[in-house]
């Protein structure tokens, strides 16, 4: 029993163990490069690196072929720390080893909790508008809100895959329960009346009937996203409301950067005594204070459209009274501000509109330090081989 | 005597260096040099006007060398003289590169027709421009990834046409053919077509003639404003952005409104006119002239024009080249040869040729105000002056010339691939807005770049290794340990800057993009690197490969590299692609394919090796 755990200790401690997971390494992360151009950036990264076994689709049954990066990672990790324990023993012409490895150790660590907890959202507005919310780049949510109150908008936001599971929706603060009745991971929108021979539509309320909802392929290229469209039947206590088309093409309010403004009207209808809005919207992420955009600037070189800068000029609010100041915010100058952190990333000039990518990621700091270990720990221990080899030739020279 | 030899080579080689940098005489009375040291807005830079001469060459035909059909050679300058001012002649200059088969056959080309088999002059085959823009039209809307061949050369050589045709449009009015006298009375016709346009309308009597002839010459201005890319009038003085120099054919649009002509369309007028009719002096005068009324108010852009000027023409990394494959060979004797002498002066061959492209490099920071990587061509540069600097630092202690020979062939290399990847245009471009960081490019993409050298010369190391080894019977045992320490001291730097550099980029990142590590092709690149170099070091240490095993291990770390460096470009995918070439991928396959086969040469027994087999018999 003892032998069997020795050697159960001496696989996971091995030199080999570590060249076997370094090499799995890299094929994982070159298929996953060479895949990104079948299924764009954000899929292949769940696919091959957030996942314990890279799986393919072989008829309905996913089969695992090769680990994923959180097995290969995580037995790295592991391999590094046991044998850390059990075989390396600390001394001063070692400590550059020790320094770089402990500095993996942080960044393996550090990359998993950005994985686990960074968030990353889409700030979109234009000039002189004001916002206290972004917008996720990925998930969309269906948002019932209570507009009764001219003052104050009540929100149930239902996040996207319940709808695509086809789950009935109930919640204690609605007073009519929702099914989904189909539903389309992307899907383009018609005029009826442009799309003449289309069946008749499942919508019986709101702006359905005249719109046609056409599913397409889904996309996974990284500068698009999928639009999806669903109808829904809102059910009350004594029987039907009504089915409506819900879409994020039908939710937009805002010009999009290519300053297209869509023009579709909000869908209301009342029930209880009381006004409800309805939308499929891009899941949005509130924050305690509120940015005004002030001014966007896109420079370009001279006689070219080569671009030299953007930046956004913005004023930060706190509703707390404490807190309200002006930033610029420009390409590698980014707002940090309540452990959120503003980027310049998109910009359209002609319509006054500025994308700023908004991230929050408490473990931020860790590449950081883990750089200086690694940088500072090879630097040590190559330099004591350098000067080991530098001294000993100068001893065969004398 | 033989002591005296190799003096005569590094005095030959430094002699040639020296010449190189003389300033060029101008090939006749003409002050061609001074018009070509004037500067022009392209780009977004204002550059010299001989770099706009060479650049538009290199892209158009590969080469700066112009032939007229009488068989002259012409200096880049003049060869943009002529495009400028004479182009019923320029037309019939052979500087198109055409050589997709079927298209020559759009163009009813044969291959007999033009220079050297493949270079032809536009007057050959203007009749079919209608097909060539029709083919490359319909090539526009395939995507360029999955173009074929042909729609490529088409596409490209439409480009190269439009191309010449706008910078033909840049100075002068290419169909006018009284143009300075059109200009010199420009007021006068301006006023009498506009009266006799206004009697027209009213229905009276009108000067047809006059009319005409405003009418050619609005469309001529018009021509030029749309057609123009060099911007060459500058502000006036005073204007609030001295970077807003315009397009000769845009402040002519402004003067047929009603606005003054100002001066510079009508100098370049008159350059065009006296170097039309062969008038050096009054040439030499205008030329005076015009940079006189730039030269105070453009100080900074006249010095950098000098120097870049002179750094054109010099060619310092074609030099380089040279005497690289010059190194290379002196090294590969002292071999052969196994003489000190050589090997020393291999050597100092090697160093030379280290200074100058250390100079080239300097001088090309100097001009752009960046460190030395800002795209693919300046990387090329600097991989290769980043190997061959370790080379000199191995040959200084192993003295075995392992090291000239690896400088020699890396200088020759890098410096042949650089030369590919400058002929898409100027080597000095701006920097897009999040690339726009001086302090990130000179830590990141420093070490990163040294990385990549230091993984190659690793790699090139073990190549010497085996080639020698496997085939020669001259790989000692002390030679061979040497070559193992190395190839292990290169790898260790090699894992120190590719780890650094990665890990630097992730943190770029997180400052630009807010997140460290985006899993983008080009990261995903330099991390390979880092893992693979990784894997040397730990089956060095764990025992898992002895030197056989190293070397093959190291050879393979040219193909991450190569790949890293080029591969992860043509997957057109992900925020740093930006160095697409179509021709690189044969390359690199090619690379990699033949670093499989010394791999598999390297893993046969060692018996089958001429150097042990000896060794052991």
């Amino acid at each position: 029993m003892k032998e069997l755990v020795r050697q159960f200790r001496d696989f996971f401690v091995s030199l080999q163990l570590t060249v076997v997971l370094l090499a799995m390494g890299i094929v994982l992360v070159f298929a996953a490069t060479l895949d990104q151009t079948n299924l764009g950036i954000w899929a292949v990264q769940e696919k091959y690196f957030r996942s314990f076994f890279v799986l393919w689709q072989v008829g309905e049954v996913p089969v695992p072929v090769f680990p994923g990066g959180y097995l290969v990672g995580g037995l790295l990790f592991f391999n590094l720390l046991a044998s850390h324990f059990y075989r390396f023993k600390f001394t001063w012409k070692k400590s550059g080893i020790f320094m770089t490895h402990i500095g993996l150790l942080l960044l393996l660590v550090g990359e998993l909790l950005s994985g686990l907890w960074q968030e990353d959202t889409l700030l979109t507005m234009r000039e002189g508008e004001t916002l206290n919310y972004s917008e996720s780049q990925l998930k969309n949510e269906l948002a019932i809100i209570d507009v009764t109150d001219p003052k104050t908008d009540l929100v149930v936001a239902v996040p996207e895959n319940v709808l695509a599971r086809g789950r009935t929706i109930e919640h204690p603060d609605l007073p009519f329960r929702i099914e989904t009745r189909s539903y389309y991971q992307n899907a383009m929108l018609r005029r009826r009346d442009e799309a003449p021979n289309m069946p008749p539509s499942l919508a019986t309320a709101g702006l359905g009937p005249q719109v046609v909802a056409i599913p397409v392929a889904p996309t996974y290229r990284q500068n698009e996203r999928n639009s999806p469209a669903a109808f829904i039947e809102v059910i009350g206590r004594e029987g039907p409301i009504g089915t409506f088309l819900v879409s994020t093409n039908l939710a937009s309010e805002k010009p999009d950067t290519n300053g297209m403004v869509v023009q579709w009207q909000p869908q209301t209808f009342s029930y209880a005594g009381r006004q409800w809005k309805i939308m499929l919207r891009h899941a949005r992420v509130y924050h305690p204070f509120s940015l005004t955009l002030l001014k966007v600037e896109h420079d370009v070189y001279a006689g070219t459209d080569i671009p030299k800068n953007f930046s956004s000029r913005v004023r930060v609010n706190n509703p707390d009274g404490r807190d309200d100041h002006e930033a610029l915010i420009y390409m590698n100058n980014p707002l940090r501000y309540q452990g959120l952190t503003f980027f310049q990333s998109q910009m359209a000039k002609s319509v006054q509109l500025t994308g700023l990518q908004v991230v929050s990621n408490p473990s931020r700091q860790l590449p950081y330090i883990s750089c200086i270990l690694m940088g500072v720990g090879l630097l040590v221990q190559f330099g004591i081989h350098l000067f080991g080899f530098l001294g000993k030739r100068r001893k065969v020279a004398a | 005597m033989k002591k005296h030899l190799s003096l005569l080579v590094l005095l030959g080689a430094l002699a040639t260096i020296v010449y190189s940098l003389l300033p060029t005489k101008n090939p006749g009375q003409f002050d061609v040099n001074g018009f070509g040291r004037l500067p022009v807005l392209l780009n977004g830079r204002l550059k010299p006007l001989d770099t706009v001469a060479r650049t538009t060459l290199l892209q158009i035909q590969n080469t700066q060398s112009v032939r007229t059909p009488d068989g002259r050679s012409l200096q880049p300058i003049e060869w943009l003289l002529d495009v400028f001012f004479v182009p019923e002649l320029s037309d019939s200059y052979q500087v198109f590169l055409i050589d997709d088969p079927d298209l020559l056959a759009l163009l009813n080309l044969r291959r007999s027709d033009g220079r050297g088999n493949r270079r032809f002059a536009l007057a050959q085959f203007d009749k079919y421009l209608g097909d060539l823009s029709k083919q490359a039209n319909a090539a526009d809307n395939v995507e360029s990834a999955v173009r074929t061949r042909v729609q490529r050369a088409t596409v490209q050589l439409r480009d190269n046409v439009v191309l010449y045709r706008r910078i033909q449009h840049s100075l002068a009015a290419p169909d006018l053919k009284d143009y300075l006298s059109d200009l010199l009375n420009f007021s006068a016709i301006r006023t009498a077509g506009a009266q006799a346009e206004m009697a027209k309308r009213a229905g009276q009597p009108s000067d047809a003639a006059a009319i005409e002839k405003i009418t050619t010459i609005g469309m001529a201005f018009q021509d030029m404003s749309e057609w123009a890319n060099l911007a060459a009038v500058p502000p006036p003085e005073g204007a609030p952005d001295p970077n807003a120099w315009r397009t000769v054919g845009a402040q002519l649009m402004d003067a047929l409104g009603g606005q003054a002509l100002g001066a510079t369309p009508l100098a370049f007028a008159g350059l065009g006119q006296t170097w039309r009719n062969s008038q050096p002096k009054e040439f030499n005068e205008l030329v005076t002239r015009i940079r006189g009324s730039l030269e105070s108010r453009y100080a900074d852009a006249f010095d950098r024009g000098a120097v870049e000027t002179r750094f054109n023409s010099a060619q310092p990394f074609y030099l380089g080249m040279v005497l690289s494959a010059l190194a290379g060979f002196l090294a590969l004797g002292s071999w052969v040869g196994s003489t000190q002498q050589l090997q020393r002066t291999a050597f100092g061959v090697v160093g030379l040729t280290w200074l100058l492209t250390t100079a080239g490099i300097l001088t090309r920071m100097w001009l752009e105000g960046r460190p030395p990587v800002t795209n693919l061509y300046s990387s090329a540069l600097y991989v290769g002056w980043g190997a061959v600097a370790l080379c000199l630092a191995l040959e200084y202690f192993y003295k075995n010339a392992v090291g000239s020979v690896a400088a020699g062939v890396i200088g020759f290399v890098t410096l042949l691939i650089a030369h590919h990847l400058s002929l898409t245009g100027d080597t000095m471009e701006m920097m897009r807005a999040v690339l726009d960081s001086n302090f990130w490019l000179a830590t990141h993409v420093v070490a990163v770049t040294t990385g990549y050298s230091a993984t190659f010369l690793a790699g090139f190391l073990a190549l010497i290794y085996i080639l020698r080894g496997f085939f020669t019977s001259s790989l000692d045992k002390g030679t061979a340990d040497s070559l193992n320490r190395m190839v292990y001291a290169i790898v260790c730097f090699a894992t120190l800057f590719s780890l650094v550099g990665t890990v630097l980029g992730g943190i770029w990142a997180d400052q630009s993009w807010g997140r460290f590590w985006g899993w983008d092709p080009k990261e995903n690149g330099a991390l390979i690197i880092v893992l693979w170099n990784a894997i040397i070091l730990h089956a060095r240490w764990g025992g898992m490969v002895k030197a056989r095993g190293l070397m093959n291990l190291a050879v393979f770390g040219n193909i991450v590299t190569a790949w890293s460096w080029f591969g992860v470009n043509m997957l057109g995918v992900g925020l740093h692609s930006y160095g697409f070439t179509d021709a690189a991928f044969f390359w690199l396959t090619t690379f990699a394919a033949s670093q499989l086969a010394i791999i598999a040469l390297g893993s046969l027994p060692l018996t089958k090796w001429r150097s042990f087999r000896t060794a052991a018999g």
